[in-house]
């Protein structure tokens, strides 16, 4: 395997954010579309936070939904791809680095990754 | 209200702040917060979970053309990414514990303080090319692109740099915003990078940096589809008219008139929060 240019490297993480952002976008818009087929419903009151309260819920739950088409499951669904896009860069970065033989900066990286996943999993509960 | 027209409004709102928050360079967060609190009654944790969802896309979406220019830095990035996810944990985390009185007298404070720092613009032009020996064991150097060819730069104040990022990542995670501002007074402050390497680098730890207060924000419901839609399409397609006006056109005079917008916004904040209003 060749090693890797910090420019290759730059660019294909560039590549990478932008496909995250605009297939992300495309889905929340998508998922707008069908949470305003019925426009003229009363909108909810966002004036009292209520915990459970049209909750976007765990994965499973928003990938059941959007299966079904459901408004909220598809813009959860863009969502949590739009959380995902930083957390794949910092995968591709780990991957790079390693290409790179730069192993202060795999383990930099590992540690930033460890701290996100630790964070997704740790919202869970 | 019916559905369409509050998302139509929050829609057009979040336009606007997006436009502002690329013209002042501040970002789309801490307009749209205030925007959702003061102008739609919008529930505090409500409005700094749809903040975060838009900062990711726009911070997200900017760094990949910054990448392309060779400006931003990832190793100086993904070094001080260490100092700002593990603050947003603990910004996440306090959003339970302090009130939302609290939160909007900081919010506040940041806002002045955003608008201060954008005024004041780059206070330093000599680079200090002195090499650092924490900075050059951690690889905190690079070059930039000048007019002359490339230059080089070293990182100055590791620590302190490192403390800064960490109090940047708790403000994030707690407001719900990117903190782009503290980040670039400690990277071009403290720590004596290249304002633009500085900018740059800032608006690509962003998304990272809320990513990871996103997990607690989802998981606490704080993200609700309805308002997060609407302020996610406005603030990115808003961000990316901003920028492109700011090399279209000359933008000094918005500039200051957005920036008196964000010291209206940064006072209202405070005031409501010491008067209980939020």
């Amino acid at each position: 395997m060749k090693t890797l240019t910090d420019k290759e490297m730059e660019l294909s993480i560039a590549g990478m954010l932008r496909f995250g952002v605009s297939l992300s976008a495309v889905l929340v818009l998508l998922g707008g579309v069908l949470y305003l087929r019925h426009p003229w419903l009363k909108a909810p009151t966002y004036g009292c936070f209520v915990a459970e309260h049209e909750h976007l819920g765990g994965i499973a739950a928003v990938l059941r939904g959007a299966s079904h088409l459901d408004a909220k499951s598809v813009i959860g669904l863009g969502v949590l791809l739009l959380i995902a896009t930083p957390i794949v860069r910092v995968a591709f970065c780990i991957v790079g680095f390693a290409r790179q033989k730069n192993r202060l900066y795999v383990f930099i990286s590992t540690s930033v990754f460890a701290i996100l996943i630790y964070s997704l999993i740790q919202g869970g509960h | 209200m019916s559905v369409l027209l509050f998302t139509t409004l929050v829609f057009a709102t979040s336009l606007f702040a997006g436009l502002l928050g690329a013209l002042t360079g501040l970002g789309g967060g801490v307009v749209i917060v205030p925007a959702l609190v003061l102008l739609f009654k919008v529930d505090l944790r409500y409005a700094i979970g749809a903040s975060l969802v838009s900062v990711i896309a726009t911070s997200s979406g900017a760094a990949a053309a910054y990448l392309k220019e060779g400006l931003s830095n990832i190793r100086i990035g993904m070094f001080l990414e260490v100092a700002t996810t593990l603050g947003a944990l603990l910004g996440a985390y306090l959003t339970a514990k302090v009130s939302s009185h609290s939160i909007a007298i900081l919010f506040g404070a940041v806002l002045l303080y955003s608008a201060y720092a954008s005024f004041r613009g780059r206070t330093h032009d000599t680079l200090i090319t002195k090499e650092n020996p924490l900075a050059t064991s951690l690889q905190l150097s690079g070059t930039y692109p000048t007019p002359a060819g490339p230059k080089p730069y070293h990182a100055q104040h590791v620590p302190f740099g490192f403390g800064i990022m960490f109090g940047a990542g708790t403000l994030s995670g707690l407001l719900g915003i990117g903190s782009g501002a503290v980040k670039v007074l400690a990277m071009d402050q403290a720590m004596g990078l290249p304002f633009k390497v500085s900018t740059t680098t800032s608006n690509f730890m962003i998304g990272v940096t809320a990513a990871a207060s996103a997990g607690i924000y989802l998981a606490r419901g704080y993200i609700d589809a309805g308002i997060a839609m609407p302020v996610m399409l406005g603030v990115l397609i808003g961000s990316m008219m901003g920028s492109k006006l700011l090399v279209k056109a000359r933008v000094a005079t918005l500039k200051v008139v957005f920036g008196l917008v964000i010291v209206a916004l940064g006072i209202e904040m405070i005031f409501s929060g010491l008067t209980g209003r939020i």
